[in-house]
């Protein structure tokens, strides 16, 4: 479902000299429908960075991301947008949302994108939040007055509203109690089991060691000093 | 599918100094591009000249017409494309007042849309005034009023109401949200992403303000000194910019 073939980045900042900062270089890995890889190194180490690459939000400077049968690194802005509308899913770690729009719509708003009829996708999405124990007195605010934990579950009912075939999950877990934990890893798990190719970055072990079926080393993609 | 809009190879020169140079891109139906750059830069110049306010001096602008399929609109006669400016090309401007007719009623300029189309049934036209209005959350008892005496965010609203009434398919924005405060801007965006998606609409929407497009666009061009410097996903333009000076207009903006 995701196959990466030799990608490397680089950012090269024009107005601070014009440096050159090399970040990742030939970083290759697969992941079938149905499996949970994580992404895992430390800090700084690029896993943010790759996962934007593959959502198209960072461009890959050479090598080839394919997400069913469109590549990532090449494609047209039209192409990258019908992609993350039916195929590809990305749980961030930051809810950015237009102010003033009412939690439930936040939550259906990739369906209602996806032409669901709007009485269904609301339906659903009031599920969603009700699974995730966000209290329904706060579903016609917007959540930008809401809690970090609670933004953050806003966001996961977002990203699991549309039933995406690959998805990308951003510490889905970090800042949520132990409950919330267990709503997100079942979530996560069901998703597996509909046929879900999943790329994570769980710096939660525990979570990690439950939903994940691979780890890979992202430091084994960072580009070694000059000597 | 194709596109709605192919522009070719625009350019406009104000005697030796260049407004717009050589700018080319496709906008399919439903897609919202966002043109940035600072004051200058040549944006208004080729929103201008796509909307036919302005002759560009090169280029093509090629729009699929509901009747004859691609046509150039910089080529076609005069009535040809007032019709089009008036049934499926939309114009919001950054001051209302210059899109308005302040001494008319609200319902009056919102129903002058419909009369240039043909429109006749005074009971139909007022309908569908107020229905407008309301879309755009001006209370049926303001119908009656001036825009005159409305708020700066209401005749901004108007303005809109005004554009999309006759259901066009081409919005053109020239910083739709340039000069309200930030309480009616969070309510006009919202409402005009709301608008775009239930109407299928395309729209260019010329901005400085970063924080509109990444909202609204899906995709964005960087202009600068008359020239395009940067095009692609609105998201991966700011947060990957690639070119030096979409790097420092990104990283000028003064965060919240």
């Amino acid at each position: 479902m995701i196959s990466i073939e030799n990608v490397s980045k680089s950012f090269t900042l024009h107005n601070q000299g014009a440096a050159t900062i090399p970040v990742m270089t030939g970083a290759s890995l697969q992941v079938a429908p149905g499996e949970c890889v994580a992404l895992v190194g430390q800090s700084g180490s690029g896993k943010s960075t790759l996962m934007r690459m593959i959502y198209g939000n960072y461009l890959a400077a050479a090598g080839r991301i394919m997400i069913d049968d469109v590549d990532v690194a090449t494609a047209a802005p039209r192409e990258i947008l019908q992609l993350r509308r039916y195929t590809l899913g990305y749980v961030s770690q930051f809810l950015r949302v237009v102010p003033r729009v009412p939690t439930v719509e936040v939550v259906a708003d990739p369906l209602l994108a996806t032409g669901v009829e709007r009485g269904a996708a609301l339906a659903r999405a009031q599920v969603l939040l009700e699974n995730l124990n966000i209290p329904e007195r706060l579903w016609a605010l917007s959540p930008t007055t809401f809690s970090g934990g609670e933004q953050q579950r806003v966001n996961i009912a977002r990203g699991f509203a549309y039933n995406y075939p690959a998805l990308l999950l951003d510490e889905p877990t970090a800042s949520l109690d132990g409950k919330n934990r267990e709503v997100v890893m079942t979530m996560i798990e069901e998703a597996k089991a509909r046929g879900a190719a999943i790329i994570g970055i769980f710096h939660d072990e525990a979570a990690r060691d439950r939903v994940c079926d691979r780890e890979i080393d992202v430091t084994g993609f960072t580009p070694k000093a000059a000597a | 599918m194709s596109p709605l809009l192919n522009v070719d190879g625009i350019s406009k020169f104000y005697g030796h100094r260049i407004g717009c140079k050589d700018v080319s891109f496709d906008l399919y139906p439903g897609e919202v591009m966002g043109i940035v750059g600072e004051s200058g830069s040549g944006k208004s110049t080729l929103l201008n000249c796509l909307a036919g306010h302005l002759a560009p001096d090169t280029g093509a602008v090629n729009f699929d017409t509901r009747t004859n399929g691609m046509c150039d609109t910089v080529t076609m006669s005069e009535p040809e494309r007032r019709m089009l400016s008036r049934t499926d090309w939309a114009f919001v401007h950054q001051h209302a007042r210059d899109g308005l007719r302040m001494n008319v009623s609200a319902g009056g300029n919102v129903g002058e849309r419909l009369m240039a189309v043909g429109a006749r049934h005074y009971g139909d036209i007022r309908e569908q005034a107020t229905d407008w209005l309301g879309r755009v959350e001006i209370n049926a008892d303001r119908v009656d009023d001036r825009p005159t005496a409305f708020s700066g965010g209401m005749q901004q609203r108007l303005q809109i109401a005004r554009n999309l009434v006759t259901g066009p398919r081409l919005v053109f924005m020239d910083e739709p949200t340039g000069g309200l405060d930030v309480s009616v801007q969070a309510r006009l965006l919202d409402l005009l992403r709301g608008l775009v998606r239930e109407m299928n609409l395309s729209a260019i929407i010329v901005t400085h303000d970063l924080a509109v497009v990444r909202l609204l666009a899906d995709r964005l061009m960087v202009m600068k000194d008359g020239h395009v410097v940067e095009t692609g996903l609105t998201d991966q333009v700011l947060d990957d910019p690639q070119h030096g000076y979409t790097q420092l207009l990104v990283s000028s903006v003064l965060q919240v």
